[in-house]
């Protein structure tokens, strides 16, 4: 195997010594929201909003700093502070700007910008939405210290606090338990993950005595084989928790009793896509280990297949999203596991992703707005006419991630599905099903929610959101349509020094025999959901049925049944037995030598008589006794 | 002078005041048996003394009087009480405080 090329960042100058305002801005507003609590209760909001957006037009200076310059000094490192220095540990806290992670910085600070305008329309009646505000804040930052990080130990800090803030607003309506339950479930799982994730830095701290990109980068083609795989797998299970991957799946599905532009801006724009982003990143590690590159694309593979049929067997509008989203991140990280192939079509697809997921769950934040928050699909219909606006958005986006030509989910799902083909074709198939699944389930959304007779509850008048929520839908939903053909040249080049990948020639009218299949395949499932759905007609209550598909879907595929049979009733069971041993054994000890003592002092007790001669006498004897001792010590 | 004759006092004094607080039950008698017992101590503290010719025994002795005299005070005190309210000045009849 030939060693990789380490890039050697170049030192900041100018504006990139700015670079650390990207992380501040938001993070200032967070504090200030949440420091200065009450006061800010008018105008909160608004600085809320201006914090990502600040960082957004600083992004895109930096960005187009970087476009000007010459391909091999796009990388720019930003040193900041000596983070740990303890015994021979040094570790420098650093921020690294270069290809990959400005293109995150400006999917996030652009789709989150975005979608804090959307919350002060959709967060407009809510008593605690300063508070939510803030948590908004900090989970920008959090993700723009992640993606920033030059530095493993650095990210990992972005990491976890995404991970807080994710369960601050998945928990936002505490006073649901639903809400409150989803929060502690994601909690837990992606401690799992995140184990995982400790874990390998510490090992990258034991080979490379170092958790910078660089050292990594230039440690890990003298690695053994073993610590490579170990390596990589233990990443694979930081990104399984993060990205919702199987089998750390469960979390993400309960996750949407967020509010909605939460679940569009964390758990399907920005936050999920973490785990893709870390093993692109990680990308010199996984070069050196054909297990870990092979377990990260069966998990792709599995999970996109997961959360289709997920998608399919819901009726709960932002839950077949989510399950999409499953699904689309197990796309990206097919085409992560795949190599350096596959790298930019992963960030692709996770870009193009970004808008299109974005828009949608915004566009089903609008349908619930006006619907009085009811998430049940059987009862929309017929909403195109009421809700014009968000039709033609969420169509849109809907047509962009069922792959509709030219628009952005063609391109970059298309990409994924030809480099799973020269990968493996078992995998490719896989893949390629996979496309025309998710064709059919949403399709199935659309024919549910905006076509089709209306079958709204009593006393229900859906009516357009205001323009702040109109507007993000119709950003969102023109870059869903214009994604694909901007980025389609261009982002392989862009990527290829940061991701050690060879760019390939892409062309915007490529067509081939894999694409043509994807097409067939594609309209095919949105036919089979016209005959299911559209032509049918849909019954307001979901019809029971024994088809052990459809039923294991709406349980999702029985994640929790698993995880309850496998690992919380065997715990719980450890822990009554732990408890029972503790009680009988080491409290029984305890008890029993009190006891004995307390029988003890019952006896000595009598000693206290009450006749003050016999303590007396006592006395004397006791001074005989020392008078005795101190005699026959002298004589001896 | 000759100072065992004095210490033989104070310990012979030390011995009746001591077998009396045992055998004694009168509370007042009790009482004048810890007085004894004390001075028979002052006694012997000023018979060191002497012999060294140092004064540390002597000033000892006046620390011991000056507790005394305040011991006195309380005990008769209480003494006085346990009698007006138990009709004894016998210490086996105040045997109350036990187990």
């Amino acid at each position: 195997m030939t060693p990789l090329e380490v890039v050697t960042p170049t030192a900041a100058s100018g504006l990139f010594g700015l670079a650390w305002l990207l992380i501040a801005l938001p993070l200032a507003g967070a504090l200030v929201l949440l420091l200065a609590g009450r006061l800010t209760d008018a105008w909160g909001h608004l600085l809320a909003t201006l914090m990502p957006i600040g960082s957004f037009v600083l992004g895109v200076v930096l960005f187009v700093d970087l476009l000007g310059r010459e391909e091999g000094a796009r990388a720019v490192g930003v040193p900041l502070y000596r983070f740990i220095e303890t015994g021979g540990w040094r570790i420098d806290a650093g921020l690294l700007v270069d290809q990959l992670s400005i293109l995150f910085v400006l999917l996030i600070t652009g789709v989150g910008s975005l979608i804090h305008v959307y919350s002060i329309g959709y967060m407009a009646h809510d008593p605690r939405r300063r508070r939510f505000f803030a948590y908004l804040n900090l989970f920008v930052a959090a993700m723009l210290i992640l993606v920033l990080a030059d530095n493993y130990l650095v990210l990992f800090v972005g990491w976890e606090g995404v991970g807080l803030a994710s369960y601050l607003l998945i928990g936002f309506w505490q006073h649901k338990p639903t809400a409150a339950t989803a929060a502690k479930k994601a909690f837990v799982v992606n401690r799992v993950g995140d184990m995982g994730m400790v874990l390998a830095i510490m090992l990258m701290l034991a080979t490379f005595g170092s958790s910078a990109f660089v050292d990594v980068d230039a440690g890990a083609g003298q690695m053994g084989g073993t610590v490579a795989t170990v390596m990589g797998l233990l990443l694979l299970l930081g990104a399984c928790g993060k990205s919702a991957q199987v089998p750390l799946q469960s979390w993400l599905l309960d996750a949407m009793e967020g509010p909605t532009p939460v679940s569009a801006l964390i758990h399907a724009a920005t936050m999920v896509t973490a785990g893709v982003y870390l093993v692109v990143r990680a990308n010199a590690v996984f070069t050196h280990t054909e297990v870990a590159s092979t377990a990260v694309v069966v998990v792709g593979t599995v999970t996109l297949l997961f959360g289709a049929w997920i998608g399919c067997a819901k009726d709960d509008i932002k839950k077949v999203l989510a399950g999409s989203t499953m699904s689309q991140i197990g796309y990206m990280l097919l085409a992560a596991g795949i190599g350096p192939a596959g790298y930019a079509f992963a960030i692709f697809h996770l870009l193009t992703h970004g808008f299109f997921k974005a828009n949608m769950f915004l566009g089903a934040g609008s349908v619930m707005h006006a619907m009085d928050d009811d998430v049940e699909m059987r009862h929309y219909g017929a909403l195109r006419r009421a809700l014009p606006i968000t039709f033609a958005t969420f169509g849109l986006g809907y047509l962009a991630i069922i792959g509709f030509p030219f628009l952005s989910g063609y391109y970059s799902k298309d990409h994924i599905i030809e480099a799973a083909f020269e990968h493996n074709v078992v995998v490719g198939v896989l893949a390629m099903v996979g496309g025309g699944v998710t064709a059919f389930y949403m399709t199935r959304l659309m024919l549910m929610t905006f076509l089709g007779r209306r079958r709204w509850a009593e006393g229900v008048h859906p009516h357009e959101a205001p323009a702040v929520m109109t507007v993000p839908l119709v950003v969102l939903a023109a870059a869903s349509v214009v994604g694909g053909l901007v980025l389609n040249n261009w982002i392989e080049g862009w990527l290829a020094p940061a991701v050690r990948a060879e760019a390939h020639e892409a062309s915007l009218l490529h067509f081939t025999p894999v694409a043509a299949v994807t097409l067939l395949l594609v309209a095919g499932g949105v036919a089979l959901a016209w005959v299911l759905f559209g032509r049918r007609g849909v019954p307001r209550t979901a019809p029971s049925t024994r088809s052990p598909f459809v039923l294991a879907g709406r349980r999702d595929l029985y994640g929790d049944a698993f995880n309850e049979a496998v690992f919380m009733r065997p715990g719980q069971e450890l822990v009554r037995v732990l408890g029972r041993a503790d009680e009988t054994l080491v409290g029984g000890g305890w008890s029993a030598t009190g006891d004995v003592l307390a029988g003890l002092s019952q006896v000595g007790r009598r000693l206290q008589n009450g006749f003050v001669r016999s303590y007396a006498l006592t006395m004397v004897a006791g001074v005989g006794m020392v008078a005795v001792v101190l005699v026959l010590g002298r004589l001896a | 002078m000759e100072p065992s004759y004095y210490l033989v006092l104070s310990a012979m004094l030390f011995t009746i005041g001591a077998v009396g607080f045992m055998v004694r039950r009168n509370a007042i008698v009790a009482f004048m048996c810890v007085e004894l017992m004390l001075n028979a101590c002052n006694l012997a503290l000023v018979t060191f003394s002497h012999a060294w010719g140092l004064l540390d025994g002597q000033v000892a002795s006046f620390f011991v009087m000056v507790v005394a005299a305040a011991e006195v005070v309380v005990g008769l005190a209480i003494i006085v009480s346990i009698y007006r309210t138990r009709r004894s000045a016998s210490v086996d009849d105040a045997n109350l405080l036990k187990f």
